[in-house]
């Protein structure tokens, strides 16, 4: 313990080096601005101002860098709840209640809280990378592919909690979701699979692609509609700050959004993506009145945001004390570290004490630093949804189409997303919610690759997921989720049926 | 207007002309050039484009910009650069992937990687590593080859999938020892090494960059580098010569090219920053802590590549072959 706080201090001091305080918040700043803007994410703006780092001493490169990934976890947040567009996996959670608050005019809570709880996430995701990084990264590891599996399957099992209206519905979505992951080259054989020969298709279909469709364009679609249909939204910009009532909600979701967040940030291969949707399907669960989740529950914002920005956090862990990148941000990292001449691993702890807990350190700076701009932004944010609709979706639209296209300077991207725009729109009209889908999607791809390896460690027997007593617990658990999500559903349309 | 007026604007025109032409080289470039990484950002070939192009951009005076066009082991983003302008304006970073093992693995390979580019220069290698799980029963390379071969198909082999480095180079060691394994994909080299730390997986074969910190610590163990000499990351892991394995030499090469029909002179100059980069001590710094392998002397030249680029291919080609890999 005593341990931890003179690291701890010891990385306070690198920290807040005047040169080391500058970079941080140029870093966050830049974050904040990438993560508003849609379709540009942190990967794209790392890679991009990887070069000029190169005369910063590493450690104030690395600050700057970690600064815009976690950066642009908050401002990803900003567009889910104002335009209904993710810009990253993470904030697909945040669209379904976090907009139905805009659209009542709580944009300004939203918001607010928000940036709250990722800044009391952020807080403790900092200590616990300081205190537990190297335990928690030893227990990470234990997780194989059978493991990575179950866990999958238990985060779809999720998805159908997280579902509204049909389970029917739900359920159909998830699955188009996992078949359409399955879009392009085999794992194993390299062979193209539902590519229908087109080229583009090859390498599968991008997540940003799928999203900006299925939410951006979609949403506009369906604005264009019933033009002016957020007069509500338009009339009042509404508080900023959460009220007692709001506090007392969110508190508890906070708490295990955290914890959920903190724990599934630190598996390999992003499993930070799954923090969200778990703090999103329990916070249901636990509530008592479920209905109000998708109508601007405030505990449906407060949950996953807190997971998102946990998880963004504790994704350090694998890479700072083992050197294993779990998503591709973090695989960035690792390559600015090694341009900086420091091979990350398990020795950079004690070969680089200044770098590594210099940057731990500076993750709480940071998240102070995001709260004090953010909360005197969010009025100008809030505002930005008082533009009339034939500036701002022009705007929108244009920027989505930059950042669609700077993800791999591929113009059939652009084409691509306005195909899901057109097909999210058809799904919205028929009572088909988009997240499932995109939940699915994004877990299907790992789900399938998991399996698979699991499938060929084992020599093709499925005895392995329930003779390895982890995957064993995940996949049981996986069950009675399902069942305690269908078991009332099904009572229900019983009683329907008898009262009618 | 008199005679002699005309005929000073007809030979003002004609020196113009002229002038012009020869700007194209005594000009170049005269806008920031893009290299093609054919790789996400952050991976070995990436850094390795970065680090160069920011010194060659220095000489040049213009700024090279990287452009990641992944996908199908690197073909998608060489195929684009093979179809750019030949201006000298798009080049790209092709590696032992793209310019050697893929007309092999790949069937509907939409270039030849000998006959559709301009050799700019070899830029810089990452040498290949034999590693395993910590708890691997044996002691040096060939109590490790006489197990590989002995076990078959019990062990796990991990790659980062179809075309990738540890694919083709482990298809190369596996041939080499008589090896025949079960192959297990996975998306990267990173959780490669995930499941060989958690003891799920028995070896692979990777770039020095990936595995040196994991070897450094004793989280696995190396059996040998593939390179002539030992490297200065890993002093203690002995050349595949050493170990008794002289013919397994592989290295993940990455080389400048061009558009076929990119002016020679244009080629020249891009040759002539490359070769500046390659000399200049912070570039060479940044390389090395890579545990980079930096080409030498006539190693450097594009004529040396062009040759290169054809034996590796056919050596590819009877590599692929002998280990009976079926790709699209």
């Amino acid at each position: 313990m005593e341990d931890l706080f003179a690291n701890l201090s010891h990385g306070f001091a690198v920290a807040v080096s005047l040169e080391n305080l500058f970079l941080c918040l140029i870093g966050v700043v830049i974050g904040t601005l990438v993560g508003i803007l849609p379709g540009v994410g942190p990967i794209a703006t790392i890679a991009m101002l990887l070069p000029l780092t190169f005369n910063f001493d590493p450690t104030g490169a690395l600050i700057m860098l970690a600064g815009i990934y976690y950066g642009a976890q908050y401002g990803g947040s900003t567009t889910a709840i104002l335009i209904n567009i993710p810009g990253e996996a993470t904030s697909v959670v945040t669209t379904i209640d976090g907009h139905q608050m805009a659209r009542q005019g709580r944009a300004g809570v939203a918001l607010g809280t928000a940036a709250l709880v990722s800044f009391f996430a952020g807080t403790v995701a900092t200590v616990v990378v300081a205190a537990l990084g190297e335990p928690l990264t030893r227990v990470a590891l234990l997780f194989g592919p059978a493991e990575y599996f179950a866990l999958m399957v238990l985060g779809l099992a999720f998805a159908v909690v997280l579902a509204q209206g049909s389970l029917l519905k739900a359920t159909a979505m998830i699955l188009l979701g996992v078949l359409l992951s399955t879009v392009g080259s085999d794992l194993e054989t390299g062979e193209e699979r539902l590519t229908f020969g087109l080229a583009e298709l090859a390498d599968g279909i991008d997540f940003v692609v799928l999203a900006m469709g299925l939410f951006g364009f979609a949403e506009i679609l369906r604005n264009l509609e019933s033009p002016e249909s957020r007069n509500v939204v338009k009339a009042k910009i509404g508080r900023l700050l959460p009220n007692w009532e709001d506090f007392r909600q969110s508190f508890m979701p906070m708490l295990r959004g955290t914890g959920l967040g903190a724990i599934l940030g630190i598996l390999p291969g992003n499993g930070a993506v799954l923090g969200p949707f778990a703090s999103y399907a329990v916070e249901k669960k636990l509530a008592k009145d479920p209905s109000r989740f998708g109508k601007g529950a405030i505990e449906g914002v407060a949950g996953p945001e807190a997971a998102n920005n946990a998880g963004a956090q504790t994704a350090f862990i694998p890479l700072l004390t083992m050197g294993i990148p779990p998503n591709a941000v973090m695989a960035l990292m690792v390559g600015a570290m090694t341009i900086h001449g420091i091979i990350p691993g398990p020795q950079v702890m004690t070969k680089n004490p200044d770098l590594f807990w210099g940057m731990v350190a500076s993750m709480w700076i940071g998240n102070a630093m995001l709260l004090v701009i953010n909360m005197p932004l969010i009025g100008i944010w809030v505002r930005l949804l008082n533009v009339p609709y034939r500036l701002m979706f022009a705007t929108i639209l244009l920027f989505c189409a930059i950042g669609i296209y700077s993800v791999n300077n591929d113009p059939s991207d652009v084409l691509m997303t306005a195909f899901f725009g057109l097909a999210g729109y058809v799904f919205i009209k028929l009572g088909f919610e988009p997240a499932p889908l995109l939940l699915g999607f994004v877990l299907g791809r790992l789900m399938e690759e998991k399996l698979r390896q699991a499938l060929i460690l084992s020599r093709g027997d499925f005895a392995t997921f329930i003779e390895n007593p982890v995957s064993a617990f995940l996949l049981l658990l996986s069950l009675v989720v399902v069942v305690v999500a269908i078991v009332p559903a099904i009572r229900q349309k019983k009683e329907e049926a008898l009262n009618s | 207007m008199s005679n002699r007026v005309f005929n000073w604007f007809g030979l003002i025109s004609v020196a113009l002309v002229l002038a012009a032409g020869n700007a194209q080289a005594q000009g170049y470039p005269t806008h920031p050039i893009t290299v093609i990484v054919p790789f996400a950002a952050g991976g070995p070939t990436d850094v390795i484009a970065r680090i160069v192009g920011e010194n060659m951009g220095k000489t040049l005076g213009q700024q090279i910009i990287v452009e990641n066009v992944a996908g199908a082991g690197g073909t998608t983003g060489i195929t684009k650069g093979s179809q750019a302008q030949p201006d000298g304006y798009t080049i790209m970073m092709g590696h032992m992937g793209t310019h050697g093992a893929a007309p092999a693995l790949y069937k509907n390979l939409k270039y030849k990687p000998t006959e559709d580019f301009e050799p700019i220069g070899l830029a810089a290698g990452t040498p290949i590593v034999i590693v395993a799980r910590k708890d691997f029963p044996a002691k040096d390379m060939k109590e490790f080859a006489a197990y590989l071969k002995a076990n078959g198909d019990k062990l796990n082999e991990g790659n980062a999938g179809v075309g990738s480095v540890s694919f083709t180079s482990c298809i190369m060691f596996n041939v080499l020892v008589g090896a025949k394994p079960t192959r297990v994909p996975y998306t990267g080299t990173g959780p490669v090494i995930n499941d060989m730390l958690a003891n799920k997986l028995d070896y692979a074969c990777d770039q020095i960059v990936s595995v040196s910190s994991q070897v450094q610590s004793g989280n696995i163990k190396a059996y040998a580098i593939a390179t002539e000499t030992r490297s200065p990351a890993l002093p203690n892991v002995p050349t595949s010569t050493e170990a008794g394995l002289p013919e397994f030499k592989v290295s993940a090469w990455n080389a400048l090219f061009a558009p076929k029909g990119t002016p020679k002179d244009v080629v020249a100059k891009l040759n002539d920053a490359l070769v500046k980069a390659l000399s200049d001590e912070g570039t060479r710094k940044r390389l090395l802590d890579l545990g980079g392998v930096i080409p030498e002397g006539k190693e450097r030249s594009a004529e040396w590549l062009r040759d290169f680029v054809v034996t590796e291919v056919d050596r590819w080609d009877k590599i692929i072959r002998a280990g009976g890999v079926v790709a699209e």
